[in-house]
């Protein structure tokens, strides 16, 4: 099989609920590695990702919910279910599995986070390039040039290449 | 600035003066941010409380991010003084019913409020008068972004900005805009927004934000899902089709009021102004009725002596915290309702 990206052979198989439809991606090892934030990042066989899936589903994931816990804060999943709220960012990371239908559910079956992105990350004082609307700037070009203000064109292309560069 | 200071007029949101002020009262954004390398609060000790409150206070005071920020230690200060802020819409009821090292910074006009130590650590929130969400986004972004320049918020590649409830996750942001709809209410047609707004995902709220009844037919509309939709297309959504929509379904019923039912609301209008001009007890909720009536008379121009700007700051001056802070004494039940009766007549007769 051949990676989705490109012509290597594919040895990454991944599964992604997307808006409660099933999506299969095969990547290479360089593609996957690029690829940000995909839910699963391993060489599990996706029959395997699959059930594992019904089972976080059905409440039978591997670890018994119940017990899950958090060794950053000590919050656990029951405690969670119970009183609604998460004891730390790091339970995000731990109850992924657990949470990701539970977030569908409140969010329209959105699993990904779209939009602003702080410029620094989380206190790695990571510099990464602040989010910029390409397809919004798009309009705007169109619409300054629709009204023939080419000063402000020239600027807003500049600022598409500078975002797509 | 002292918080005292602010008892005598309305903030800039009540001032009625925004675009489609005769239907929207104010609008609102919120954005949920967590301090990174912190526990949320709930499993926070109390010393981490307290290091972090005085953390992001003095962030939050050093930024600059408004003209004439006050900050107010709400585990310090009275009961009268944490409603007030409830009644101006610059807390959450519960913040002012919580315990610990906590607190809120006001800035510009009220426009800016920032709560600390919240359910998340920070809750920033920017309220403009009138229909002015793409405003109010901006505003808020970037305070966002001068907070961002000092803290280091929990953030997450794929869940986006994480907060204490899940909810939240991803933007964190909650877009609310405050309805008048009386014309809706009176011809018993606010049942079918209540479903379009359902189908929508939208919640619909009363004055008080979260578990507080619509009163005097004013209610709170907002988005729910935060993961997967960027902020600026959730505002643009609000702003450019949904509450529209509102305002115009709430137009036709004021239209079909006086084309059909003149009289009745004629009828309407003029006992709620009797009653606010004579009544000698006046309780909350009666009184949010009542000016809600009035309202409706002056914006449809049945009613021609009594100016918006009244009608506005009676809505947040009549609150309890309000009375008693202007009256500077605690005041219960019939003495309450006596001030009350007896401001709003003082107000609405020109005096
Ligand atoms: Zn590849
Ligand atoms: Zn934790």
């Amino acid at each position: 099989m051949k990676c989705d990206n490109c012509n290597k052979t594919a040895t990454v198989h991944l599964t992604e609920i997307k808006a409660g439809k099933k999506i299969e991606k095969h990547l290479c090892e360089a593609c996957a590695a690029a690829a940000e934030g995909l839910p699963v990042k391993s060489h599990m066989p996706i029959n395997e990702l699959l059930t594992n899936f019904v089972m976080a589903h059905s409440g039978m994931a591997g670890k018994e919910p119940q017990t899950l816990q958090c060794d950053h804060c000590g919050m656990t999943w029951a405690d969670f279910r119970q009183n609604g709220l998460l004891g730390c960012p790091n339970d995000y990371a731990a109850f992924e599995r657990e949470l990701t239908p539970l977030l569908q559910r409140a969010h329209d079956g959105a699993t990904h986070h779209v939009g602003k992105q702080p410029a620094r990350r989380g206190g790695t004082g990571l510099a990464v390039r602040r989010h910029v609307d390409v397809a919004k700037l798009r309009k705007e070009l169109q619409k300054a040039v629709e009204g023939e203000d080419y000063e402000r064109a020239a600027k807003l292309r500049d600022q598409i290449k500078q975002a797509e560069g | 600035m002292k918080l005292s200071d602010l008892t005598q007029h309305a903030g800039e949101w009540l001032r009625g003066s925004g675009p489609m002020s005769e239907t929207v009262i104010s609008s609102r954004i919120r954005l949920a941010r967590n301090v990174a390398g912190f526990n949320f609060l709930t499993k926070c000790t109390r010393h981490q409380r307290q290091a972090l409150e005085q953390k992001v206070r003095q962030v939050v005071l050093d930024a600059d991010l408004a003209p004439q920020t006050l900050y107010v230690d709400l585990e310090q200060a009275p009961d009268v003084d944490r409603q007030l802020l409830v009644e101006r819409h610059l807390i959450s009821k519960p913040h002012a019913a919580a315990e610990g090292a906590r607190g809120v910074a006001i800035g510009q006009d009220e426009t800016v409020s920032i709560m600390v130590n919240e359910e998340d650590h920070l809750r920033v929130q920017v309220l403009r008068s009138g229909l002015q969400l793409t405003e109010a986004w901006e505003q808020i972004s970037k305070i966002d972004d001068a907070l961002e320049d000092k803290l280091d918020f929990a953030f997450h590649p794929r869940f986006g900005y994480l907060t204490a409830c899940p909810t939240n996750v991803g933007t964190g942001i909650r877009v609310s805009v405050m309805l008048h709809l009386p014309a809706l209410k009176l011809t018993g047609e606010i049942e079918k927004v209540f479903r379009a707004a359902k189908d929508l995902k939208l919640a619909v709220r009363g004055l008080y934000g979260e578990g507080t009844e619509a009163t005097g037919d004013f209610y709170q509309i907002s988005n729910q899902s935060t993961l997967g939709k960027a902020e600026d297309e959730i505002v643009e959504e609000f702003g450019r089709v949904v509450i529209p929509k509102i305002i115009d379904y709430e137009h036709h019923a004021r239209k079909a009021l006086v084309s059909e039912k003149a009289v009745a609301l004629d009828d309407k209008v003029s006992r709620a102004l009797g009653l606010l001009r004579n009544a000698r007890l006046m309780a909350t909720d009666e009184t949010l009725l009542l000016l809600s009536h009035l309202r409706m008379g002056v914006h449809m121009g049945r009613v021609k002596d009594v100016d918006l700007r009244t009608i506005n700051e009676l809505f947040l001056l009549t609150q309890p915290a309000h009375l008693q802070k202007m009256q500077g004494k605690k005041l219960e039940g019939d003495v309450r309702r006596a001030a009350r009766a007896d401001f709003i007549r003082a107000r609405l007769n020109g005096r």
